[in-house]
């Protein structure tokens, strides 16, 4: 314990003989620490934040979008326009698809909304009645459209939490007249505040509608651009997802080696697709870490070479007062991770920092667990260890007539 | 304590082998305080790294302490270096940064078994007592004298209790008055009974030695006990008083 206190002692005096250079030399590792723990902390927020977003789609959702997914056509751009869908379709997978518990059809129109002297641009997003139970989306204050109200395309809706503020500001705005593209509709709910979807978009700027109203009294059309289903659990989204393009193959009367003319994504693949970017963000950082641990290390070596160097006598010296080899070794190892530790220790601090103003700007949760953190100093310890190695085994072969001898 | 049978050493350079010494024979019994006088090149400064365990002769035996030194493993002679024999160099080669009491403390980080540490401590504070400097103990070298650095370095080749000194030109970097004193302490320790081999050039330093040994051309060319060694008191009461000198 003395003997290590003491060689302890040794090292922080010979780390604070030139405090300048010191410091300099613990820069790369600094920098490489902080990348790695910025890139844990907003690279885990972002996952959080990602996961967050993929459940507020709903439980163990399947989307099925109009149009192929053609080279070109971009992945969900160009897809759900193409107006291949029909309430047939929808009807047919509710009724011959195993494992499926909601459907609801979705036709989806940019729309003009006005109240009284207010309007805004929206989205309406013409659905069936299971649509708040796909979506996991609860109402705020009124109802839902019934059965009823569907099979009869009544002119009824249900605001998003956005529009609804924009039209009525705090007032109550059920019973209200709404008119959407000059026909009027019905206030009869409003729905929960759900937030921006993994694009980005507010999700609350919407104004919901029977899909029957939708297609026979806004689009006056028949084609649906998506059809989304709620599969009875996770494990049977797959088997859904395979039935339903084996179903809709047999309606459109596709042959054999024809592309599909619809498009089918579950929500691990809505998630896969949106976590993809932050893995590539992820890899960068990680990338810049690794080369700056890199050349921090190398740092460290030249920096101990050059310590190693000047003190030369010292080496001697101490071989002479009964060092053995490994002792001196011992001795400059321990100051090499010494010094990249204490750059680890620097670097998390200025990891977390950076990380709590990312998470400030963006908006994020941004934390890195203890584990990480701990993890940062003792591998910037052993980067310090690993590039020491080479400096502390020459000064360990000194020879001591040599090394006393030196100026 | 020491005895040297038909030591040769041998440099291998790029230009041709160098004869440093030509068989040297020598017995240093426990008690003995030997200067070792010669030229620069005739061999003193290689006869006094072997002493010292730092080299290994080319040919010939030497036994410190009954031991055959070429049979011992290296972490052995590390052991040796660190128990058997204290060092005391020209140069003083103190850490500059630590103060004399951590300087004394040195060697002890290297002894076997561990000592703990504030009996590390006290061995360190009673060595600097021995020279003297015990009310020295926090300074650093650089608030030193040359002749207080010297007997730090001193306590430090002291503080684990050494059957043999070895000092190579202790007196080369100091005034004549520190060097009379440094011989002083030299003396005293020799009476306390530590073996003392001394380098040096100068022979009113060798003078305080009991024997002097004279080597030329790596062989030792003669060996002489002395009846009276110089008394440092006297010597220092010849020298001129410093006021005195100022004004002469």
């Amino acid at each position: 314990m003395y003997r290590f206190l003491a060689l302890f002692r040794d090292a922080l005096r010979a780390l604070r003989r030139n405090v300048l250079r010191t410091l300099l030399t613990m820069l790369g590792v600094i920098i490489g620490v902080a990348a790695v723990i910025a890139m844990v902390a907003i690279g885990g927020g972002a996952s959080d934040q990602v996961k967050l977003q993929v459940d507020s789609l709903g439980e163990n959702l399947v989307i099925v979008m109009a149009g192929g997914a053609q080279v070109g056509a971009g992945v969900l751009g160009g897809a759900g326009t193409a107006g291949t869908l029909t309430v047939a379709d929808a009807e047919a997978i509710r009724r011959e698809v195993p494992g499926v518990r909601h459907v609801s059809p979705e036709a989806r129109s940019a729309a003009q909304v006005a109240a009284g002297n207010e309007n805004c641009s929206t989205q309406v997003l013409g659905v069936g009645v299971e649509y708040p139970a796909l979506r996991n989306w609860p109402l705020a204050g009124g109802e839902f459209f019934g059965a009823a109200a569907e099979r009869a395309a009544a002119r009824v809706a249900v605001l998003g939490r956005t529009v609804a503020r924009a039209l009525f500001g705090d007032g109550d705005p059920i019973g209200a007249v709404v008119r959407i593209d000059g026909v009027p509709f019905t206030v009869i709910g409003v729905l929960a505040a759900k937030g921006a979807n993994m694009m980005g978009q507010d999700q609350d700027d919407a104004v919901l509608v029977p899909y029957t109203a939708a297609l026979r009294r806004l689009l006056g059309q028949t084609n649906l651009r998506m059809i989304n289903v709620g599969a009875e659990s996770a494990a049977a989204m797959g088997p859904v997802q395979r039935e339903i393009a084996a179903l809709l193959r047999q309606r459109h009367r596709l042959p054999a080696g024809r592309e599909d003319d619809f498009t089918i994504r579950t929500q691990e693949e809505l998630a896969a697709f949106a976590g993809s970017t932050t893995r590539i963000m992820a890899g960068l950082l990680g990338a810049i870490a690794g080369v700056s641990l890199l050349v921090g290390g190398i740092g460290i070596m030249n920096i101990m070479l050059v310590s190693v160097t000047e003190r030369t006598r010292e080496i001697g010296l101490r071989l002479a007062l009964g060092a053995r080899r490994r002792d001196i070794l011992r001795q400059f190892l321990i100051e090499a991770a010494l010094l990249s530790a204490a750059g680890g220790v620097v670097g998390v601090a200025a990891g977390l920092g950076i990380s709590r103003v990312a998470a400030w700007v963006l908006n994020w949760p941004a934390a890195a667990p203890v584990s990480v953190v701990a993890g940062a100093v003792v591998f910037s310890a052993g980067v310090g260890v690993f590039f020491g190695f080479y400096p502390a085994r020459r000064a360990a072969r000194m020879d001591p007539i040599e090394a006393l001898r030196r100026e | 304590m020491i005895h040297l049978e038909e030591i040769h050493r041998i440099y291998d350079t790029a230009a041709a082998p160098v004869h440093a010494l030509r068989g040297v024979n020598l017995r240093i019994l426990p008690g003995e305080f030997v200067a070792v006088m010669g030229a620069s090149g005739s061999g003193k400064s290689t006869l006094m790294n072997l002493l010292g365990c730092l080299d290994r002769p080319t040919r010939g035996r030497y036994r410190l302490d009954d031991a055959d030194v070429a049979e011992l493993s290296p972490d052995a002679v590390a052991a040796v270096r660190n128990r058997t024999i204290g060092f005391v160099f020209q140069g003083f080669n103190l850490l500059h940064r630590a103060t004399a009491l951590e300087n004394v403390e040195l060697p002890m980080l290297y002894a076997t078994p561990t000592l703990r540490g504030d009996e590390a401590r006290s061995r360190a504070r009673v060595a600097l007592g021995r020279v003297g400097l015990e009310a020295r103990a926090d300074h650093t070298p650089s608030e030193l004298s040359g002749g207080q650095q010297q007997r730090v370095a001193i306590a430090r080749a002291l503080v684990l209790d050494p059957k043999l000194l070895l000092a190579d030109e202790p007196t080369g970097n100091l005034d004549t008055r520190t060097s009379i004193e440094i011989m002083g302490l030299f003396q005293q320790l020799n009476a306390q009974g530590a073996t003392i081999v001394m380098v040096t050039h100068e022979l009113d330093v060798a003078r305080f030695a009991q024997r002097i040994v004279v080597m030329r051309d790596g062989r030792i060319v003669a060996d002489r006990a002395l009846d009276r060694p110089a008394d440092p008191v006297a010597e220092l009461a010849r020298l001129p008083d410093e006021a005195e000198a100022e004004t002469a």
